[in-house]
């Protein structure tokens, strides 16, 4: 079966806080730099073989739901794209 | 006859509950996770700690192992289950109870004494207790404000789920006296059944009257009933 990464993007629902995104935004301004907000996201990849895009996706859809997400406070997104050569 | 301290790698509030029960009478063992539950347990307390060095989420991993499946049927079965902090983390991961705790909204470990007002004194936990009284419990953790989505909350509040609200010395709810910036200054909340309760505050270390306060000895004596 071809290889495949997958890739889970978790983050923050909308409206829910993050200290850490806030604290980094003000360390940011702290050094001068100037921005209007920050968010903060937790990516995972993932190889895997699969046979097809759609299965690497969902079985990295599968994960997202069982552990990687939780859905009280994130959302998430999956992609899946063929492994590089030298994964 | 035995109140079941669940052990993973990381809690550190294990021993410590153990005393805190044994000293009210309570007969309680540490139970490792891969052990899973003896047959004679009659209680659960998922203790504090940094199971699994709170990767990913606090109490992630810990809320997915095989005990969390037996500790969850005996919860439904009515075994009173308590978690605390950590294991308040990881009963919330598990399913146990809704919502999350996550990041404080100062983005910093706390650990300092907070009021507690009493929101139900018609559960195991609570039951020496009257509505509306305030007790004073330390809280230590870097994850512990609650968050849930509105129309969950207002569920909870409909159902009657929350136990504790951070509170000030005269039990009221105030921002200043919410030290984590949980929701409506929740502090602990109900299961499905009033015998399943988790908290961030230690009612274990406010029991022993050598270490301080009593007023976690009421909350533990949930596991007497």
């Amino acid at each position: 079966m071809p290889a495949y990464t997958a890739t889970v993007t978790v983050r923050l629902k909308s409206g829910v806080l993050d200290p850490e995104a806030e604290t980094t935004k003000q360390a940011l301004e702290r050094l001068g730099f100037e921005l209007d907000a920050l968010r903060s996201a937790d990516r995972f990849e993932i190889d895997l073989d699969a046979d097809d895009a759609a299965e690497a996706e969902e079985r990295a859809e599968s994960m997202a739901e069982r552990l990687l997400a939780n859905p009280t406070i994130h959302d998430y997104e999956v992609s899946a794209a063929p492994a590089a050569e030298s994964a | 006859m035995t109140v079941a301290v669940v052990q993973f790698g990381g809690s550190n509030c294990d021993r410590d509950a153990v005393r805190a029960l044994e000293y009210l009478d309570i007969d309680a063992e540490r139970v490792w996770h891969e052990d899973g539950l003896p047959a004679d347990t009659t209680g659960v307390v998922v203790p504090g700690g940094f199971s699994y060095g709170d990767y990913l989420r606090a109490g992630a991993m810990a809320a997915r192992s095989p005990i969390m499946d037996e500790v969850r049927d005996a919860a439904a079965d009515g075994t009173p289950v308590l978690g605390v902090c950590n294991g308040a983390q990881i009963g919330c991961e598990s399913g146990l109870t809704e919502g999350a705790f996550t990041t404080n909204e100062s983005a910093r470990f706390q650990c300092e004494h907070v009021h507690l007002r009493v929101e139900r004194a018609d559960t195991p936990w609570t039951e020496n207790f009257e509505e509306g009284d305030v007790i004073e419990i330390p809280i230590a953790h870097g994850e512990g404000r609650f968050e849930i989505s509105d129309e969950r909350y207002d569920e909870l509040v409909d159902n009657d789920r929350i136990l504790f609200r951070y509170c000030d010395a005269d039990g009221n709810l105030t921002d200043a006296a919410n030290p984590n910036g949980s929701t409506h200054n929740v502090a602990g909340i109900l299961g499905e059944r009033e015998s399943v309760a988790v908290l961030m505050p230690h009612p274990e270390r406010v029991t022993l009257p050598d270490v301080g306060g009593t007023d976690g000895e009421n909350i533990l004596t949930g596991f007497r009933a």
